[in-house]
């Protein structure tokens, strides 16, 4: 069981890494592409979008989280 | 012009890989014994090449709608994965990759580990380091090679790339004796990670049904705009860092 469960925390660590919401953002965006596209509307725009928005976000939290260490 | 942005992507990606695995390896040989840490080496490398022979034609027999999806899914997840810890490191906010520090970390690790052999192999300890040194860092270097060849059905494209890539490093650690302290790491993976993250979006966003303007033209222009917007986002790091601690350092975040 603990083999099991460090192999699962080993392929987590290795796709996921250590920002799960950055996982979680890309799921939802190629989904809502996938709707839109299958909707006939044009659809290329949104991962660019969400990726800019995503890795914004995401370095604002380690960028506050290091200033936050080193106060 | 795909397939030599194919050949180039998973060239730097495999070096970057290499040099980092180079330096757990030299650290073994050079402490420990070159036998066991060379068969440590061919046996993690027999076991990258069964992962990439069966993985490989496997994903290859998946219709390329659902494969571009997925696969173009993961190499977005994984590319912004690179591309934010080497824009944090470039902002100065994670410690960069120094092989130098490393190679001292491994050699003490080394010197004070137990000796023992098994199986036939002398130094089970060298054996192992060098084992998981090449497997952890090919794994990364297999799923560019897997997921950049199934898309663009080059496969060995990819992993011709991918060799000449660890022949390279392999010959320059066996001139320098030494891990590749020269090797602009840090660099080489902010491009990985740009380039990870454009055919990422390209893949995911076509494998969903969009279709892009320009059609394969589009990968240029997003390999563009991800460098432009990744360099300006390392520019209001490192402004507001300066902004918001003007007498203090950052401290690094760890490196994981």
């Amino acid at each position: 069981m603990r083999a099991l469960r460090g192999f699962l925390l080993f392929w987590y660590d290795f796709v996921v890494g250590d920002d799960a919401t950055i996982a979680a953002g890309v799921v939802v965006a190629i989904a809502l592409t996938a709707v839109l596209a299958h909707q006939d509307v044009v659809a290329w725009w949104l991962l660019p979008v969400a990726v800019a928005l995503l890795l914004a976000a995401s370095l604002h939290r380690a960028a506050r989280a290091s200033r936050r260490g080193g106060s | 012009m795909s397939v030599w942005l194919l050949v180039l992507s998973v060239f730097v990606a495999c070096l970057v890989e290499a040099v980092e695995a180079l330096t757990i390896v030299v650290a073994a040989g050079a402490t420990r014994g070159w036998r066991s840490a060379l068969t440590g080496v061919a046996a993690g490398i027999v076991v990258l090449g069964a992962i990439v022979a069966v993985l490989g034609p496997a994903i290859t027999a998946i219709p390329l709608g659902p494969l571009r999806v997925v696969i173009g899914g993961l190499l977005l997840i994984f590319g912004l994965q690179w591309l934010r810890k080497a824009m944090l490191r470039a902002a100065r906010l994670k410690a960069t990759h120094d092989e130098d520090a490393i190679y001292a970390t491994e050699v003490e690790a080394a010197r004070s580990a137990a000796v023992g052999g098994r199986f036939r192999v002398p130094d089970w300890y060298a054996f192992t380091l060098s084992f998981k040194g090449v497997v952890l860092e090919g794994l990364e270097v297999v799923f560019i090679v897997i997921t950049f060849g199934a898309n663009q059905h080059g496969i060995g494209w990819a992993t011709l790339a991918a060799v000449a890539a660890v022949l390279v490093v392999a010959a320059a650690g066996a001139a320098v004796r030494g891990p590749l302290a020269r090797v602009p790491e840090n660099a080489l993976k902010y491009a990985v990670g740009v380039l990870l993250t454009s055919f990422g979006m390209f893949w995911a966003a076509e494998g969903a049904g969009a279709h892009w303007p320009g059609d394969d033209a589009a990968i240029p222009a997003l390999i563009a705009a991800t460098l432009v917007l990744s360099l300006a986002g390392v520019a209001a790091l490192r402004t507001s860092a300066r902004h918001d601690a003007p007498t203090d350092t950052p401290t690094p975040v760890k490196v994981p």
